[in-house]
């Protein structure tokens, strides 16, 4: 920690969004990034602490004060060793995380201005690329084969690991390219797609495959609600052209699939569409691909209402505004958080506060404690959702509250209605020996940073399994 | 008795001492002499120390041989000085007493003596304690003449005697038996008794037929738990007051030595070995040398000249050739090294000396007539003082010797003049010695090595090491600081591989012995070392001796071990062996591996290899280095048991090396040099990288200064002064190695928990090595192993973010719920890190009902908070801690900064903001009288758990207004607290301490605050004795805003082990009930309070905790200022975001007690004291220990005593006093007290007065705070010699005149009261007040306020940490003004060295008319100047005035009687952080002058 001071007269400085007149009407990455030399002195913030809860925090376990020392030295290449050496994937947890370490920093507990770790660790990442710290390895092979299924950021985080350990390890991929959710998912105004493609050609040249448009096939077990515990029939795995058994071992990183739906009456409507339908679909028009107009969904001149408070329900919001919705509403089912501090959730966890995106500053009508009652149309297209102000109250009987009404039912008009209100959890069947599970697909949606923190450590178990093997 | 199952052990035992002489310098014997002498002894009794049944620790009496008194008891010895006297110690029983008597005529008759006559020496046992009762020896006094062999040669009589002496001794083993003495020219009577009782024990010693011509008496203190009548003293030529820091290495050096010593005057020495006698103490096996070297041949003044060097660096002015007698001397003998105020004597010539540093008071008086008295104290005997001619000290390292034949006393100039000239040695070392760092070669030698990643693995390195410890000390060129304390696991307990190193603790002086201050007081240390083959004849001066290498310091470079490989030239011859083992064979093949080298080792012995190099340089991916430690320690006990150890010199070539404590530990197990040469190879890396910008050989020098500076601290804190006497002395403790390691490898007896053996260690060794040569080369980054701040990967903290955040909630939100939930979080922690996470405790089948348990709002009262500083702390911290505390009804500590006044007397919601437990520490920050009558419990600092043995400095910067004013200094000045109290370097002084503070304030407790190492118990044993009515027990875990980082980990031991030793040891001496016992160190949870109390504790303390509580989230940072929760910081900004609320802390306590109130009833008990001591309800939990841990051994730690003496605290809160004077004085200043009315008291005073005026200041403080009362009101005139700390603390308006002399810590702490000492009006005309010493030691200090005039010389250590007196003197000794922060010192007359030294405030003169004051002088922080500017000019006019009208001195009269003449002789010294803060003050106010000034335009 080379000015242990810096915290008391460098303020923090995000590099804060392009303004938002500018950043409409495209969907370049809309963060800007700061100067080196403001880069290095918002490093300098850190107090390097004894007890450093960031790295606590971290569901990598990432050593923010050993590279933010770095960085504010100006010893780039080290600091970039010191991130990878923790987190494979720095740019993208740098660009899209939502940073647990800095709602632990202690900066944040007395000032509420934690040191900027996420735009440091991107800065870090995108300076190694630049000057070419980021170097091509060759792992010593072993002899020994993974496949890894499904791409998204544990699969390629496992994926990472088990070739650096000296495994020939191939990907599967259903979709065209690789990254999962990074890919289909995120927006490009908040990850340029050209990041996650430098990534998977590093990782191509070190020597990991990909196949694409390969899905994986589960026979003989039923899906749904079956847990791993339940034993009787062991289930097949299959990929087309592909022998899964030529492998020492296979690593499932499918994601979850499914969304949470709204069975409400008038679901069918025309207009009413799961959130990642609209994302991922924007997402590959912007990668060149043409749909056909009755497949196309978009917002162009229409008022989009997005039911969910969360971060998917903001990508939308993001999305229609590019696309030119002349209107966007969200509505959450739950209470409006606290704003800045909410003492149910005390440092050093995540606190559940207010919290506004770039989207959000674009635009937007928030709206909280609604209750969707029903979808209304006309000619089988939407026009409008009738929906309910409720009010929680204390469950007397303990356990979650119990939502009553509040005041008289209404309509919001709206010609699309996304529906981002999570995803449900996957269910396992009895996988044979060798095969693993990893990120959303093992524990159910969550953070980008917590699905590699699941690859990295699959990718260890892998290992040991099969060193036991032999 | 059951000694050897617990932790006690005898060796811990410490003695301390009163030491008198009087003797007729003519040699005239008569009886009153005798009686004189007894008086002194017995005029010492408060330096002794007695238990309750009146046994007391020893007391003695040497005397020449009372012929005439012989003859009259009808003994027909022959003529005076042809026969010998013995007085023995003998069995009761009279077969052994037969059988013991037979050994000894038959070795008196070997040397051809006869036994003429056995007489049974009258005793009195009923004046005896009933311990020393038990233990009652007989008491016999032979009488043995010479046969017909006889020869004349009276010196040659007493060697026969000596060896018959020896020999009997080896002979018989009967504990009981002891010779006394076997002498033709003395004899000493001596027994387990007190002072008093010495005299009525033999009644032979009141004849008036009993006469001598000198008599040398000592008063013993001692911690000892089973009191033995043969460590009374004198012993056979010594008596001594003080303790030998360097014992375990000097007797390991001595019995190895013994192989090669032979003296003519002797014959073969192999006959009366061993020449240290075994079971005795410290004193004791300095006085066999010293009786060794005598009987050798060499004088008195030579062999103690020998064994208690005076230090010879460049800063003492003594002459080259006594410099090179110095050095000679140096490479026969390491320094017995500690405190020592020597009196000795062999019939005919008696003396006394004092250690290099002047650590014990020894006063003298000559008289006219011929006699002259040396004292510990002054007023021991009365002289008429018309009678007196002189009255002096003895000096740091000086001798004063009175040959009573010839009638003459020899100064030490005269003594050692004539020991340097004896021989040549200044050509003897020119020709012979070499200088290492005058050696040069033209061989270039390479720093880097190759492969530099992976071996730093498999030596254990870790990227900390480099970036916390080597950069730091490569840069600034000293180890870094860190903050907080050590909450990682031990060693033994931690699952990852460990460096040996990390299995050791350093020891350090405690009570018994002060730290030095390394760098204030560099005058005494010294790092240089000798190799070679040492000793070959001590005894025959000779210039072969000196063929040897010196070595500037133990730090080789590559460069230079590549030169003492390659001076063959000279004559030197050398050979490296390998310290590694075959990692394929595992723990055999270390085995093996050690074996060969001891072998190995043994055979270049016998080939005459002058220094054998063991070095590990070679490791492969096949071979491991032997832990260097291990190898070293194993060589050196080897060749130490095969008589081979002094024929060479051990040097080590380890890549292990990096931090000061493994350089220290190497050369404490007698390795003589070491290259680090691992440590140089990051450098060179770090250089090439340009990780540093440094030259490298500007790094490797910083390196090593900071190295050198660490073992200067380290040998320092054992009060060890030369890197000599430290080598081999093994002052470290070990924990978790198992007993057969160490009784094998490191020739120790004892472990105090078990642990590990070879196996674990090559087990450990294999695993890093593996790490480094199995998996691939990480890429230019080592682990970070979460040693200074916590990481999930690495080494476990106690402290981690989930206990943190945890425990905040649930005090935040005073859920019980969330506390217990934290609680079995630490309690049940995955992985243990303390010793008593193995420790549960047993439950009752039926419960207490919990409305039968002592309630929570009792329980409550056994917590306190820790010691932490305001100037630590910030306000807003230090008051929530008060104010909680007192709200429940408990203690909070001021730490050792003193407290603003105001609050004693502000209260929020009825709640009393003043901390009541009020800490006096080394440095006395605001330690007034006001500050110490306003505590329940006054704590004495003697040690802190995470920098025990250590000073500390609080940097200008830190020290603003508010802190200025509660340590009542100046704002920007530095604060420097010494390592020592200098008033407690031994056991009886901090018995005086308590003393003075018993009467400043009679109702409050003082406890004494101790830090765990083993033989804190004994220490225990004696604090307990000095009647203190608390004991703190901290472990070393304990916290700190600063520390050097190896302290903190290094230092010290868990507090488990020293809680159970105390515990242990103060049962076995009854003494338990009598002290409170208070322990803390990482103490968290209920549980840690129940297993605590169940190992001895009554009371808990905790700091970290609360503080965390407060917010603190253990950013280890508060040593810069910068804590980010403004806990502990100054910084306004910081602090505005402090969060804590008294509130929290209140919920803590309270659920804490509520919880040990539910394990109460679990147990089955009814109140906490139930358990304290029950180390049977204890259960040890070693379920899912791992295999290392599972070596630990519980059993002595839960040894419970078998006795039925109390286990716990049953007396009220505190002692009182009585008796003293001041209660007189009390009665008869009601009027001034009650009504500021003016009065006017007359006394004569004796030395056992003591703390004369303390505690009428006290009542004064109480009752009128600061301001006391209108100056004069109260005048005390006495007459006499005024007992130790005359007028400590005296207040503002108290006025104490002294006519005679006083004795130590005059003035102390004085609080605004005026003093003035002046000799005696009717007086000798040869005596001249500025040239005689008439007052002690240490006076002033630790004073605030208040003034001083002295008519006469004072002693050492004048004016320490003075802070704001003002003080008038003639002259003084070594180290005036140390520490000073403000005030002003005039001194009229000469002082001794080291004047100065860390004053960084204030303000002294010196009258230097011999211009030679700026030698003396410590030039590090001060300026000297002439007194040129009018106001310094005007103040020192008006200072000398001053003091002619208190004192009416001669010399101040003469000064002022030619003013102008003699201003112009006089020097002034400003400390140039003063000077600055001066010269600011005065721009300051130019520039508000110049405002007005542009203001009236």
């Amino acid at each position: 920690m080379g000015n242990p001071k810096a915290f008391l007269t460098v303020p923090r400085k995000e590099a804060g969004y392009r303004p938002v007149h500018d950043r409409i009407h495209d969907f370049g990455e809309v963060e800007q990034t700061l100067n080196t030399r403001d880069r290095q002195e918002q490093a300098s913030r850190c107090m390097d602490c004894g007890v450093p809860f960031c790295h606590w925090a971290c569901p990598l376990g990432n050593k923010d004060p050993e590279w933010n020392d770095a960085l504010y030295r100006g010893e780039w290449e080290s600091a970039y060793k010191l991130l990878t050496a923790t987190n494979p994937f720095p740019e993208f947890t740098g660009r899209i995380c939502p940073a647990l370490c800095e709602k632990a920093c202690v900066l944040y507990h007395t000032t509420g201005e934690a040191v900027t770790n996420r735009e440091n660790e991107a800065a870090i990442t995108e300076r190694a690329f630049a000057e070419g710290y980021v170097t091509i390895k060759h792992p010593v092979r072993n002899g020994k084969r993974v496949a890894v299924v499904g791409s998204g950021p544990s699969g390629l985080a496992a994926a990472h690991a088990l070739n650096h350990m000296g495994y020939t390890v191939t990907v599967f991929e259903k979709n065209e390219a690789a990254g999962g959710l990074l890919r289909y998912g995120i927006p490009n105004f908040k990850l340029n797609k050209k990041i996650i493609d430098r990534r998977i050609s590093v990782m191509e040249q070190e020597g990991v495959e990909f196949v694409y448009n390969s899905p994986l096939t589960i026979h003989g077990s039923q899906m749904a609600g079956a847990s791993p515990s339940d034993t009787g029939n062991i289930c097949e795995l299959s990929i087309m052209n592909y022998d899964l058994t030529d492998y020492d071992a296979v690593v499932i990183s499918t994601g979850t699939p499914t969304a949470r739906d709204l069975r409400v009456p008038g679901r069918e409507l025309k207009g009413v569409h799961l959130a990642l339908e609209l994302l991922s679909q924007q997402n590959r028009v912007l990668a060149g691909r043409e749909f056909p107009e009755e497949e196309r969904i978009t917002a162009k001149g229409k008022d989009v209402l997005v039911i969910g408070g969360g971060d998917t329900g903001s990508d939308c919001i993001g999305t229609a505004h590019r696309q030119g919705a002349r209107s966007v509403t969200q509505i959450e089912i739950m209470p409006k958080p606290p704003v800045g501090h909410n003492p149910a959730t005390p440092w050093p966890g995540w606190p559940v506060i207010l919290k506004t995106t770039s989207s959000h500053e674009e635009g937007c009508t928030r709206r909280w404690n609604i209750n969707t009652l029903e979808f209304l149309g006309k000619d089988g297209r939407l026009t409008g959702v009738r929906v309910q102000p409720i009010d929680w109250k204390p469950n007397p009987a303990g356990g979650r509250p119990v939502m009553v009404e509040a005041g008289e039912p209404e309509v919001i008009k709206a010609e699309l209605v996304l529906l981002a209100m999570g995803f449900l959890k996957p269910g396992h069947p009895q996988y044979p020996e060798g095969v693993f599970v990893c990120g959303d697909a093992a524990g159910g949606a969550s953070l980008v940073v917590r699905a590699i923190a699941s690859g990295l450590d699959t990718a260890r178990k892998v290992d040991a399994y099969v060193r036991k093997k032999g | 008795m059951t000694r050897q199952d617990g932790l006690y052990r005898t060796e811990y035992e410490h003695d301390a001492c009163g030491i008198g002489m009087v003797v007729n310098i003519h040699g005239a014997k008569s009886h009153e002499l005798v009686d004189n002498a007894l008086r002194v002894l017995e005029n010492m009794e408060h330096r002794g120390a007695e238990t309750r049944d009146k046994t007391g620790d020893g007391a003695g009496i040497l005397v020449q041989i009372p012929h005439e008194f012989i003859l009259l008891q009808g003994i027909p010895v022959p003529e005076k000085g042809h026969y010998g006297t013995g007085m023995v110690f003998l069995p009761k029983d009279e077969d052994a007493q037969r059988d013991i008597i037979n050994v000894m005529i038959e070795e008196i008759e070997r040397e051809g003596l006869q036994l003429m006559h056995l007489r049974t020496v009258p005793t009195c046992a009923d004046v005896l304690g009933a311990a020393a009762r038990d233990v009652e020896p007989a008491v016999k006094q032979l009488f043995v003449t010479q046969g017909a062999a006889g020869a004349d040669d009276a010196s040659s009589l007493e060697r026969l005697l000596y060896k018959v002496r020896k020999r009997v001794e080896r002979r018989v083993t009967d504990e009981d038996f002891y010779i006394c003495s076997l002498s033709s020219r003395y004899i000493i009577y001596k027994g387990m008794l007190t002072s008093g009782q010495l005299r009525r024990y033999f009644p032979d010693l009141s004849s008036p037929w009993f006469t001598s011509g000198l008599a040398l008496v000592h008063s013993r203190f001692s911690t000892n738990t089973f009191p033995k009548w043969k460590l009374a003293q004198p012993f056979r030529l010594l008596a001594h007051n003080g303790e030998i820091n360097t014992i375990r290495g000097n007797r390991g050096w001595m019995q190895a030595r013994e192989s090669v010593l032979s003296s003519a005057a002797l014959g073969d020495i192999r006959d009366i070995r061993p020449i240290l006698q075994e079971g005795m103490s410290d004193s004791a096996s300095l006085d066999n040398v010293f009786e060794f070297l005598v009987m050798s041949g060499l004088s008195l003044p030579q062999a103690l000249a020998i064994l208690v060097p005076e230090s010879f660096n460049d800063k003492n002015p003594i002459s080259d050739d006594l410099k090179a007698f110095y050095e000679y001397h140096s490479i026969l003998m390491e320094p017995w090294d500690g405190p020592a105020a020597l009196l000795f004597s062999d019939g005919r010539y008696a003396g006394g000396m004092l250690d290099r540093n002047g650590l014990r008071p020894c006063r003298y008086t000559i008289t006219r007539g011929g006699m002259i008295v040396v004292a510990s104290e002054v007023g021991v005997m009365d002289f008429d003082p018309l009678d007196v001619v002189s009255k002096g000290r003895l000096q740091p390292g000086k001798i004063l010797l009175i040959d009573t034949q010839e009638g003459r006393i020899y100064y030490d100039g005269d003594v050692k003049e004539r020991l340097a000239m004896a021989h040549p040695y200044r050509e003897w070392l020119q020709a012979n010695r070499i200088q290492l760092e005058k050696l040069r070669s033209g061989r270039h030698v390479e720093n880097g090595v190759d492969d530099l990643g992976r071996k730093l693995i498999a030596f254990g390195f870790g990227q900390e090491d480099i970036d916390k410890t080597l950069i730091p000390m490569a840069t600034a060129g000293q180890e870094p600081v860190a903050a907080m304390g050590n909450d990682t696991p031990l060693a033994v307990i931690s699952d990852r591989p460990q460096v040996f190193f990390n299995y050791f603790r350093q020891q350090f002086a405690q009570v018994t012995n002060p730290a030095i201050d390394p760098i204030r007081e560099e005058l005494v240390m010294s790092l240089t070392e000798y190799i070679g083959a040492v000793g070959t004849n001590i005894l025959i001066p000779d210039a072969a001796n000196c063929k040897m290498v010196r070595l500037p310091q133990p730090v080789l470079t590559n460069t230079q071990l590549d030169i003492l490989c390659n001076i063959r030239y000279k004559g030197f011859k050398t050979r490296k062996l390998a310290m590694l083992f075959d990692i394929g064979r595992g723990a055999d093949g270390l085995r093996q591996a050690l074996d060969d080298l001891c072998h190995a080792a043994e055979a270049s012995v016998d080939e005459g290899v002058n220094y054998i190099i063991l070095s590990d340089r070679d490791i492969d991916d096949r071979h491991a280095a032997i832990p260097s430690l291990l190898a070293v320690s194993a060589v050196h006990h080897y060749l130490i048991s095969v008589q081979k150890r002094v024929q060479t010199a051990l040097i080590v070539e380890s890549g292990e090396i990096r931090e000061v404590m493994h350089a220290a530990l190497l050369l404490g197990y007698g390795a003589s040099a070491i290259c680090p040469y691992m440590t140089f190879a990051v450098l060179d890396d770090l250089v090439r990288r340009n990780k540093i910008q440094e030259e490298y050989v500007t790094a490797e020098a910083n390196y090593i200064k900071a190295v050198d500076k660490g073992l200067k601290k380290i040998m320092s804190k054992m009060g060890i002064s030369t890197i000599r006497s430290y080598r081999g002395a093994k002052i470290f403790e070990s924990i978790g190695l198992g007993e057969d390691l160490l009784r094998r490898y490191f020739g120790t007896e004892m472990s105090t928990i078990g642990g590990i053996g070879l196996r674990d260690i090559a087990n450990d060794a294999i695993r890093m090595h593996d790490m480094a040569f199995e998996s691939p080369q990480a890429d230019g980054i080592l682990p970070n192993n979460g040693q200074f701040a916590w990481r999930k990967d690495g080494i476990l903290h106690a402290w981690n973010p989930e206990t943190i955040a945890n425990l905040q909630i649930a005090t935040r939100l005073g859920s019980y719920t969330k506390f217990k939930e934290w609680a079995k979080m630490v309690d049940e922690k995955e992985r243990p890190i303390f010793l008593r996470d193995f420790l549960g405790f047993k439950r009752a089948t039926v419960p207490t009902p919990i409305d039968d348990v002592e309630p929570v709002e009792s329980i409550v009262r056994h917590f306190v908070t820790g010691a932490m500083s305001f100037g630590a702390l910030s306000i807003e911290a230090h008051e929530a801690l008060a104010l909680a505390m007192n709200r429940l009804g408990t203690r909070s500590n001021t730490g050792e900064g003193g407290e603003d006044n105001a609050r004693y007397h502000t209260e929020v919601d009825g709640v009393s903001l003043s901390s009541k437990t009020k800490q006096i520490a080394s440095g006395r920050f605001g330690v007034t009288a006001e500050y110490l009558v306003n505590a329940e419990e006054i704590q004495i600092k003697v040690a802190q758990g995470a920098k025990p043995g250590e000073g500390g400095q609080l940097p200008g910067f830190k020290v603003n207004k508010i802190i200025a004013k509660t340590r009542n200094a100046i704002e920007g000045i530095s604060l420097i607290s010494p390592p020592p109290h200098h008033d407690i370097y031994s056991i009886e002084d901090l018995a005086q301490l308590i003393f003075d503070l018993k009467n400043i304030n009679p109702t409050a407790a003082v406890s004494v605050k101790l830090v765990a190492e083993s033989g804190v118990g004994t220490v225990a044993a004696g604090v307990a004795k000095a009647k203190a009515d608390l004991i703190v027990i901290s472990g070393a875990e304990g916290g700190t805003g600063a520390s050097p980082a190896s302290s903190m980990r290094f230092a010290g031991i868990p507090p488990e082990i020293g809680l159970a030793e105390t515990q242990q040891t103060l049962v076995m001496n009854g003494l338990r009930n009598q002290v409170r016992l208070q322990t803390d160190g990482q103490l968290k949870t209920a549980k840690d309070v129940v297993i605590m109390a169940m190992l001895g504790a009554d009371e808990f303390s905790f700091g970290t905790l609360p503080l965390i509580v407060l917010g603190c989230v253990m950013m280890r940072k508060c040593n810069t200022n910068t804590c980010p929760v403004g806990v502990a910081t100054q910084d306004e900004r910081l602090r505005a975001r402090f969060m804590g609320r008294a509130d929290y802390v209140v919920n803590f306590f309270t659920f804490l007690a509520q919880q040990v109130r539910e394990y109460l009833s679990a147990i089955g008990v009814h109140s906490l004291k139930e358990i304290i001591g029950r180390t049977d309800l204890i259960e040890v939990l070693t379920d899912t220990a791992t295999d290392k841990q599972r070596t630990i051994d519980f059993a002595r730690l839960l040894h419970r005593p078998e006795t039925d003496k109390p286990l716990y605290w049953d007396r009220g809160a505190f002692t009182h006093v009585s008796g003293v004077m001041d209660e007189d004085i009390i009665r008869a200043a009601q009027p001034a007290i009650q009504r500021q009315e003016e009065v006017n008291l007359d006394y004569t005073i004796r030395n056992t007065d003591r703390a004369v005026g303390t505690m009428l200041s006290g009542i004064i403080a109480k009752k009128y705070g600061e301001a006391g009362l209108p100056d004069g009101t109260v005048t005390l005139r006495f007459k006499g010699s005024a007992g130790q700390s005359f007028g400590a603390f005296a207040v503002k308006g108290l006025r104490l005149r002294l006519e005679g002399e006083c004795n130590d810590y005059f003035g102390k702490g004085l609080s605004g009261g005026s003093i003035s000492i002046v000799p005696p009006a009717r007086r000798s005309d040869d005596f001249v007040a500025d040239r005689n010493i008439i007052a002690g030691n240490t006076g002033l200090y630790g004073a605030t306020s208040g003034e001083l005039f002295v008519n006469g010389r004072v002693g050492e250590r004048f004016a320490v940490r003075n802070s704001g007196a003002t003080a008038v003197v003639e002259g003084a000794g070594d180290h005036c003004c140390e520490y000073m922060t403000g005030g002003r010192v005039v001194v009229l007359g000469t002082t001794g060295r080291n004047f100065a030294a860390g004053m960084s405030g204030g303000v002294a003169y010196v009258y230097d008319p011999g211009h030679t004051f700026d030698y003396y002088c410590n030039m590090d922080m001060v300026e000297l100047g002439l007194v040129e500017d009018a106001a310094s000019r005007k103040e020192l006019l008006e200072l000398v005035r001053r003091h002619y009208l208190h004192t009416g001195s001669p010399l101040a009269g003469q000064l002022l009687d030619d003013w102008s003449r003699h201003v112009e002789d006089f020097i002034q010294v400003v400390p140039i952080e003063y000077k600055r803060v001066l010269e600011e003050e005065k721009m300051q106010a130019l520039q508000r002058k110049i405002a007005e000034v542009q203001r009236d335009y």
